[in-house]
Formats: C-alpha cells, sequence, structure tokens
C-alpha cells in the first residue's frame, strides 16, 4: 500500500519538499496536479522533510497536490518487447504502443567490477574514412563528438548507427530539437534499421529536468542486452544539456557551484554514465557515442574538459569535417594492427604529410614564396580534405586504404613520403 | 563492551546525517543497518550534537532512522602477506574474491577480507623468548613471492616490548598467533602476521627519516637524465587529457628500478586499470625474471566507484607503501590521478556545506595535499636497514590550466615536476614533459653541469625558433640557426623515446650516462658548415644515425657499428677549433 502525502510545504525551481515518513533515499513518487501526474525523485531527506525533484517541472504543482510514493527506485521495463520502440525520457511511449511494465530493472546500478572486464580487441566498422583508418571506433569504447552547434553531429551519429555491425541502437535524446528527433527516426527506419533501435528522447520543449533519466535510463537497458550476450550502441546526444540539468537542480538545491555554476561532483555525474561503457568477459559489450557541443567552440569548458578525461579519445567535428588533429581514439592501438598490414603504415603517412600541408597553407597564407615541395603539399593537402575527410566519403576501410595510396601516388614520388624501402615495394601502386 | 548506535536524521547524497545515543569518535568507522546489508561509513564531522558521516557506498533507499552501528575503530587497512599481485578496491576489498563471489557488478555492502586467512606461509622466527623489541622490530619472515615479508610488531605498541612467546618455525594461517610480547607496563599483546593500521596515520616505527639523494632510475631519458625523481622522493605530472600521463605512468610501473610497485588508480577509467591487471601477469620484470604482477599491488576505485572510497583508496594505497618500507624495501606509489582524489574530498566538502576556497575546494586542501606527499621517505630503520616510499602523482588540471588549486598546492610540496603540454603530444613528441618548464631538486645521474648544458641548448632552440617563425629562416643567423639545429636534434633523439620499441622503449642507467655524453660532446663541438641548408642536412642525418643507435641492444655490436658511424660523420664537420 502506497501512502499519499499532501502537504507540500515547499515549492522552489523544479524541487518541492513534503513532509513524510518512511522514505527511502533515491525513491520514486508521482506527483499528481491538475494538469496530469509526473515522476519526481527524492533528492535530500532532512527528518521528516522530503525533497523531490520533479521531472515535469514545478509549473502549476499546487500546495495541496498529491504526491504518492512508489517504495522503489526509478524503473525501466527492458527486453525484446523494446526493441522499434520510442519512449520519452520517464519511459512512457511516444509511438501511440502500448505502455511495457514486465521486467522491471532499477536504473544507475552499481559499476562493473573491474577484473570482469576485458580489454577491447574489435573494431566497429562506421565506412567513415576518418574514423576508420584514422581513429578507429573499437567496441567498448566511449566517446564524445566535440562541436559547436550547428554542425552536423546528429548526421554524423545516425550514419555511424546504421553502418556499424553492432545488434542494438539506443538512442538517448536529451533537448533533442524535434526535427533532430523526426530526423532520426525517418533515418534509422528508411535504413531498416528501425526494428533494432530503442528510443528515449527528451526534446528541447519537454521539462528540463526530465532529461536527467535518458543516460540512465538507456544505459540500464542497453546492459540488459549486453548482459545477453548482444553488442549495444548507444548514442547520447547531447550531454551539455544533461550537464546543464544537473547544473540547474544543484543551484535550486543551493549547493556551492564549483565551475562557471555547474556542481562539484560533475566529473563523478558523467563518469557514472560514460563509464557503463564495457566489453564483459563472457556477454556482450556497450558502445557509447555521445554528443557534447562545447560553447564558444571552447574545449576546456567545464562540460567538454570533464568528458575529456573520462572518455577515451573524441572526435572534433569542425566545419562540417572530422578534424585529424583534436580527434583521437585512445583504442586504436588495440585494433588497427589486426586489419590490414598497411592500415597503421597509412594511417601515420598520411597525418604526417597532412599535418605538413596545413603548416603550408599557413605560409601560404602569410605571403612566404612556395617552393616545388610547397606545392606537393598542397596539392595533397587539397586532395586528402575533398577525397578523405569529407563526410560525403562512404567507404569500407580497405577502400579507403587503398584511396589513401592512390592519393599519395597521385601527389608524390615514393620516396618523398618518407616510407621504408620494402614497404613501399610491398605497397605503393604500380602505374 | 557496550554497543554504541545512532539513528539516521538526514540523507544528502553519499553524506548521512545521525543522531547518537552515547559520543562518537571523529573518522571512526560506523555501519549502516539495513534489510540485511551492512554499508560502511566514516564519521567526518560532529555537529550541533550529530555525527555527519560520508558512505563509502550508495545511500539509495537509505530511509530517516536507519541504525547505525559505530566501531570505535579508524578506517584500518590490513597488512600482512599476501598483498602482492593483489588487486583491491579503495576499502581494501579484493576485487577478483568479489568477481568470484558477485559476478559481474560490484555489489554495495558486500566485504571481503583483503587477505586470505586460510592460506599458509612458512615462517622463520628471528627472535627467541626474553629478547627485547620495538613496535615495528622483526619477529619473523614468511617467502612472499620473491622477498622476505618480514613479520613485524604491532606498530600501534609503545615503548619496549619483550617476548613472551614466538611460534617454532613451521607453517601458520594468519589466524594462527605467532608471538606474545609484553610491554611496559606488564600487558601482555598477541602479535599475528597481519596487522590492522589507521590508513590516515602514517607508520613511523623507524630510527629516523632521511634526505632522499639516491636518484630512482625510471629508464625515461627525459626523466632520468634532466628531471631525476630521488628514492624516497616526490613528483608529480600534470597534463592535460590526451597528453599522456596514463601512458606515462604505466611505462614507469613497469620499469622503475624499485622493489615495490603499488598502483593506486584513483578515479580514473576502468578501463587503463584492466590493461595493466590483464597484462602485467604476463610481463616479465628483468631484473627478477618474475612477472610484473609479483612486486605490484594495485588500489583501484575507478571514476564510478563510489566517490568516499576514492577518497580512503589514495591512503589505503600509501598506507601498504608504508608497510613494505618497514622491510627495508624501496617502494614506488603512482597515483593516478591526485586531483580526482581532491574532487572527492571537494564533493564531500560541499555536502557539509563547508565555506568553499578557489574553484570550492575546501580550504584544507592544500594541507591534505601536503600530508600526504610527506608520508614519502628514505628512512633507517631500527636495526639499520634503509627503506623508502616515493611518490609520484599525476594531476589533471582541468582545462589543462597549472594555475589550478591542485595543481599549485602540489607543486609546493613535490621535488620534481614534469609538466605535459598539448603542444608536445600534438607534435607527437612522446613522453610529451615539456622540458622548458619541467624542473626537479634532485640530483640525477648526469653530472651537472652537463644538464645545465642541455637545458641552455634547448632553451636556446626554444627561442631561435619563436623568432624564425616572425623572421622566417632566411632572417636567421648561422650560428642561431645551429643552436637551433641542436636543440631539436637533443629533443628528438634523446628526449623523445619510442614506447613500441623494445630497445628504445627503456634504458637503463649506464647507457644514459654514456649516451649523453656522446651527444654532449657533438653539442658543444665547433662545427663548420657553408650554409644552413647544409646543417640542416648534417643533423638530418645524424638524427637518422641516432635513431638506428637507439633501438640496437646495450653492447651488441650493431650498437658499436652504429656509434662508430656516428663519431665518422661528426668528425667530418667538425673544423680545426
Amino acid at each position: 500500500m502506497h501512502k499519499v502525502y499532501t502537504n507540500i510545504i515547499e515549492i522552489s525551481g523544479d524541487v518541492i519538499t513534503v513532509e513524510a515518513e518512511g522514505i527511502g533515499y533515491n525513491e520514486i513518487a508521482e506527483v499528481t496536479t491538475s494538469r496530469g501526474t509526473s515522476l519526481a525523485q527524492v533528492i535530500r531527506l532532512d527528518g521528516k522533510k522530503v525533497f523531490l525533484q520533479v521531472f515535469a517541472g514545478s509549473k502549476g504543482i499546487s500546495t495541496g497536490d498529491k504526491v504518492r510514493f512508489l517504495s522503489h527506485p526509478m524503473r525501466v521495463s527492458c527486453g525484446e518487447d523494446l526493441l522499434g520502440r520510442i519512449f520519452n525520457g520517464s519511459g512512457l511511449p511516444l509511438d501511440r504502443g502500448p505502455v511495457l511494465s514486465q521486467n522491471p530493472i532499477d536504473i544507475g546500478g552499481p559499476s562493473v567490477n573491474p577484473v570482469k572486464r576485458i580489454i577491447p580487441n574489435k573494431m566497429i566498422r562506421t565506412g567513415v574514412p576518418m574514423i576508420d583508418v584514422f581513429n578507429s571506433l573499437v567496441e567498448s569504447q566511449k566517446l564524445p563528438i566535440f562541436s559547436i552547434a550547428g554542425e552536423p553531429y546528429n548526421e554524423l551519429l545516425a550514419r555511424i548507427a546504421i553502418q556499424a555491425e553492432v545488434d542494438v541502437i539506443i538512442l538517448g535524446g536529451m533537448g533533442l530539437k524535434y526535427d533532430d528527433y523526426l530526423f532520426f527516426r525517418d533515418t534509422l527506419e528508411k535504413h531498416g534499421a528501425l526494428p533494432r533501435s530503442i528510443f528515449f528522447v527528451h526534446t528541447a520543449s519537454d521539462p528540463t529536468v526530465e532529461c536527467l533519466l535518458v543516460p540512465d535510463i538507456s544505459l540500464a537497458v542497453a546492459e540488459q542486452f549486453a548482459l545477453s550476450g548482444k553488442r549495444v550502441l548507444v548514442l547520447l546526444s547531447d550531454m551539455t544539456n544533461f550537464c546543464d540539468a544537473l547544473k540547474e537542480i544543484s543551484i535550486t538545491m543551493e549547493q556551492v557551484p564549483s565551475n562557471r555554476g555547474y556542481p562539484g561532483d560533475l566529473y563523478s555525474q558523467l563518469a557514472a554514465r560514460y563509464e557503463k561503457a564495457v566489453d564483459f568477459e563472457t556477454a556482450g559489450s556497450i558502445t557509447i557515442l555521445a554528443v557534447t557541443t562545447m560553447p564558444g567552440d571552447d574545449v576546456t569548458h567545464p562540460v567538454p574538459d570533464n568528458t575529456g578525461y573520462i572518455t577515451e579519445g573524441q572526435f572534433y567535428l569542425k566545419n562540417g569535417v572530422i578534424e585529424p588533429f583534436g580527434s583521437l581514439s585512445r583504442l586504436k592501438q588495440q585494433v588497427n594492427g589486426k586489419t590490414r598490414d598497411d592500415h597503421r603504415l597509412i594511417m601515420d603517412t598520411m597525418i604526417q604529410l597532412f599535418a605538413s600541408a596545413r603548416e603550408t597553407k599557413e605560409k601560404q597564407a602569410m605571403g612566404f614564396q612556395m617552393s616545388g615541395w610547397d606545392n606537393k603539399l598542397l596539392k595533397y593537402g587539397l586532395a586528402f580534405e575533398q577525397r578523405m575527410m569529407s563526410l560525403a566519403v562512404n567507404i569500407p576501410l580497405e577502400k579507403a586504404l587503398d584511396l589513401g595510396w592512390e592519393i599519395l601516388a597521385d601527389c608524390f614520388e615514393p620516396e618523398e613520403t618518407g616510407i621504408r624501402k620494402a614497404l613501399i615495394e610491398k605497397f605503393w601502386p604500380k602505374k | 563492551m557496550q554497543k554504541r548506535t545512532g539513528k539516521i536524521v538526514k540523507i544528502i547524497g553519499n553524506m548521512v546525517t545521525a543522531s547518537f545515543d552515547t559520543y562518537v569518535i571523529q573518522n571512526e568507522v560506523g555501519f549502516i543497518v539495513r534489510g540485511g546489508l551492512r554499508l560502511k561509513a566514516e564519521v567526518i564531522r560532529v555537529r550541533g550534537g550529530c555525527a555527519e558521516l560520508q558512505v563509502f557506498e550508495t545511500t539509495r533507499g537509505l530511509k530517516i532512522a536507519d541504525e547505525i552501528e559505530f566501531t570505535g575503530e579508524l578506517l584500518c587497512a590490513e597488512l600482512g602477506p599476501g598483498l602482492l599481485g593483489q588487486i583491491f578496491d579503495g576499502l581494501q576489498n579484493p576485487l577478483p574474491v568479489m568477481a568470484q563471489k558477485c559476478g559481474f557488478f560490484l555489489k554495495p555492502g558486500e566485504y571481503f577480507k583483503p587477505l586470505d586467512e586460510n592460506a599458509h606461509w612458512g615462517f622463520t622466527p628471528l627472535v627467541k623468548i626474553g629478547d627485547q623489541l620495538k613496535p615495528g622490530g622483526r619477529l619473523g619472515f614468511v617467502p612472499e613471492k620473491i622477498f622476505r615479508h618480514f613479520i613485524m610488531a604491532p606498530f600501534g605498541l609503545s615503548g619496549v616490548l619483550e617476548v613472551v612467546n614466538i611460534a617454532a618455525p613451521g607453517n601458520y594461517t594468519l589466524k594462527d598467533r605467532i608471538a606474545q610480547l609484553k610491554d611496559d607496563q606488564g600487558r601482555i599483546h598477541d602479535a599475528f602476521m597481519s596487522q590492522a593500521w589507521p590508513v590516515k596515520i602514517p607508520i613511523g616505527c623507524y630510527e629516523e627519516k632521511l634526505m632522499p639523494h639516491e636518484p630512482l632510475v625510471t629508464k625515461m631519458r627525459l626523466m632520468d637524465s634532466l628531471f631525476p625523481v630521488a628514492l624516497g622522493g616526490t613528483y608529480c605530472i600534470p597534463g592535460p587529457f590526451g597528453a599522456g600521463k596514463t601512458v606515462l605512468q604505466q611505462l614507469t610501473s613497469r620499469h622503475a628500478q624499485v622493489d615495490v610497485v603499488v598502483i593506486a588508480a584513483c578515479g580514473e577509467r576502468a578501463g587503463e586499470v584492466v590493461e595493466t591487471l590483464k597484462t602485467f601477469p604476463h610481463i616479465n620484470d628483468p631484473r627478477t625474471g618474475r612477472p610484473l604482477s609479483d612486486r605490484t599491488v594495485i588500489i583501484c576505485n575507478t571514476s564510478s566507484m563510489p566517490v568516499a572510497a576514492r577518497e580512503s583508496s589514495v591512503y589505503t594505497a600509501v598506507t601498504i607503501a608504508e608497510y613494505y618500507r618497514q622491510m627495508g624495501l624501496h617502494v614506488l606509489l603512482l597515483a593516478d590521478s591526485t586531483s580526482r582524489w581532491a574532487q572527492a574530498m571537494r564533493e564531500m566538502s560541499g555536502r557539509l556545506e563547508e565555506i568553499p576556497g578557489e574553484e570550492a575546494f575546501p580550504a584544507y586542501l592544500e594541507s591534505r595535499i601536503a600530508s600526504f606527499y610527506e608520508r614519502a621517505g628514505v628512512v633507517r630503520l631500527y636495526d639499520g636497514m634503509f627503506g623508502s616510499v616515493t611518490i609520484g602523482g599525476a594531476v589533471s588540471p582541468a582545462g589543462g590550466n597549472f594555475d589550478e588549486p591542485v595543481t599549485q598546492a602540489t607543486l609546493k610540496v613535490v621535488g620534481a615536476f614534469h609538466g605535459l603540454s598539448r603542444e608536445r603530444s600534438d607534435a607527437r613528441r612522446y613522453p610529451a614533459i615539456d622540458p622548458l618548464i619541467s624542473w626537479s631538486k634532485y640530483r640525477g645521474i648526469i653530472e651537472p653541469e652537463k644538464m645545465s648544458t642541455a637545458h641552455a641548448y634547448l632553451r636556446k632552440s626554444f627561442e631561435v625558433s619563436q623568432m624564425m617563425k616572425v623572421v622566417g629562416e632566411e632572417g636567421t643567423p648561422l650560428a642561431d640557426y645551429l643552436d637551433y639545429l641542436k636543440g631539436e636534434f637533443f629533443d628528438s633523439v634523446y628526449l623523445q623515446q619510442n614506447a613500441f620499441d623494445e630497445v628504445d622503449e627503456a634504458t637503463a642507467s649506464d647507457r644514459q650516462v654514456y649516451v649523453f655524453d656522446l651527444i654532449h660532446r657533438i653539442m658543444e663541438a665547433e662545427f663548420i658548415f657553408k650554409d644552413r641548408e647544409e646543417a640542416l642536412h648534417f643533423f638530418q642525418r645524424l638524427r637518422q644515425l641516432f635513431r638506428g643507435l637507439n633501438s640496437n641492444t646495450w653492447g651488441s655490436e650493431e650498437f658499436r657499428r652504429s656509434e662508430s658511424e656516428i663519431k665518422k660523420a661528426a668528425a667530418e664537420k667538425i673544423g680545426v677549433s
């Protein structure tokens, strides 16, 4: 029997305080107002006072409204039935399908014992040369896309989702524009990926705090699939909105802010989510691709900064392309030695030459005279940008490596590339 | 003894406030009892008649009026044979045992004995009845991996102890009493092969603490030759994300010339710890021929594990390091990263609603950092042997900015600073320790005069390179250009080290001295070149030859051949001076 309380004594921001007894920390309650029912979570207990963050926001809550405690933490139902379904940030259907209630599991469970993890060793192919060749994505990796608002990060996420060889795709949308949500849905549907996808979508028009649940719900469901041996890809867009919601709640709760108003535990909060990425010793895996928009393209902003310390690298999306220099996949060494013999060679050589090409371009811009070698580099730089870097390029890894040789052969003599002679003889394209 | 209890009156995050019936002790451990679970917590403040406790587990589901049992004991580490090769969490739970019992996930409220109580150890006594010794004095030893693990009189006793009973040689478990000791007051104390020690209090059972002067060889040239670390010293490695702090720590943990390495993976990625704990059992330590895991203890409280346990993990690690120092061993403690530890303090301080200092870190941040690093040191033990604890802490400054409080507080108390820079790592110059900002107060393996020449060339080279950005190569005088080339040459063939090359990965100290001398002579030589192009070409050639030398085994035929080629090439351009 759930007790119902009606004595709300404080409403401040999206946090309400109600007097009640025997309530568990982090327990879930239902707040019923004249406008509907919302879920709320206990975030502080002080004697009889119970502080709840209301996910639908506190607008329109009356001090006489009913609060019903459910005696359990936030739960989400999971299993095969979820596939192909679309839910909101609290786990309620958005797609006119039935409400699911079987198999409920607690969200935000304990972390994986490090000794039960394995060293990641399987590459996820995406068809994007800038990822496959230069910064390979690895199963169980957690990787954010750093970019500024307006960059095609959602397009990139959708494309990776469609092409990645995974069993289940889970999209966690936080503050997603409605258009972007429709874009994800339509793109995945068009490519036949919807039946293996699950959406948890919080759109920009929904109450801010509701997005706090999205990563936990998405990852709890992902964890269940992974435990049953499935390879799961979780897409989270955009984690900066999640952090801003955290900021909002912590300020409301009068916590001392640490950096630009963000709470002191921002790192731990983000880590608790990202660290759910895992390759289980005898079961499946969770790979997390997230979007972190950087306010003002500032990588030292607390959100990208804390994220960078947690994740295993980052893709830096700038001017519509994945920048080779800010981007890094910390796990690429685990897989790129096993693909094709020339993978690392192409990766190193092309990047070094591209770095020189960039320098030359700067020199050109400053008005220095261009030598014959400089002109070769400029030609190479342009070819690299157009044929490799562009996100329009969509080819498998092997084709991309062949293309790499082709570009090199177009622009340089073999000895100019700095590649050892034995390897030149083996790989340099014969005309 | 009377059982003391309390009741929860307030819960915020991982902090609970409790009323209590009789008394509480600051920093004592209490257990919160809820539905058969017992969650460990520590009293961190007493205010207004209530005790405030940080809970080492998630507080989810706890209720007002839940009972707390106070233990009267401070948070302790269990010290005894069986620590080496083990993997613990921040509260010293053995993770492999937990994996066996609980499966994939960590289970809140489950605690396991850190040391295997049923294992038998072959004990050899070193004292006889009637002998007198001090706390920390040796009662006997058991073999543990490659070491003699000394069984010591409990550190917590005081005065002179008389042996009234000692076990005969033979096999014992940790539950067996191996000695009885009588103190000044005539009280009898039992001694076992293991003992508990409060982690936040340094073990001080030694004659004196000495000045660290002997170099600790890490086999990283940049560190050993230019910014050395001493046995018993302290150093820090601050750097932005992606600059290679963890890789540097991993390489150090493999190659450092010490007896025992304690790794505190504090609030960092689980994946990185996994790499260490899965590979170390398969890598042989060249000094002993045994797996690296035999000399390593891993304390692993990764970023998603409970925050309060993260704070204690650093203390648990340093206590274990001090314990092995008591045996006359040289111990290296690598903490990655101390910023996460500081952040854990910040989180707690925020919940305690203390007045925040800079960037909301608590005002006592500096003193906590200082007292942690002060636990390092070389000591002379009661029996005249020497032992040391060296502490190397990684720092992860927010935004890569070294002006932030944790880096600054750390710099004040360490003896060496290895600052990693984004520019160096972007330029793929590894290790990415920036020689222009780093420093060390310790004496290393290279003669100080030669060392300062090298520093001078690096500085000069940097100045010239800055100037060249403005005036171009054309406008740079040949002499300046030469200095620039020398600095770049020294950087690329000596400071940079290829972690993927079997030989180049680690350079022993005698080789470092030898090769440094060779380079030093080249740098100091008077070269005569027609023009800049010739100079550039010469140093490019030299670089290629040196890189070859770097991958030749020390003392091999190839090494000598490469060396004479270098000398010949250099001699061609040396004028009459």
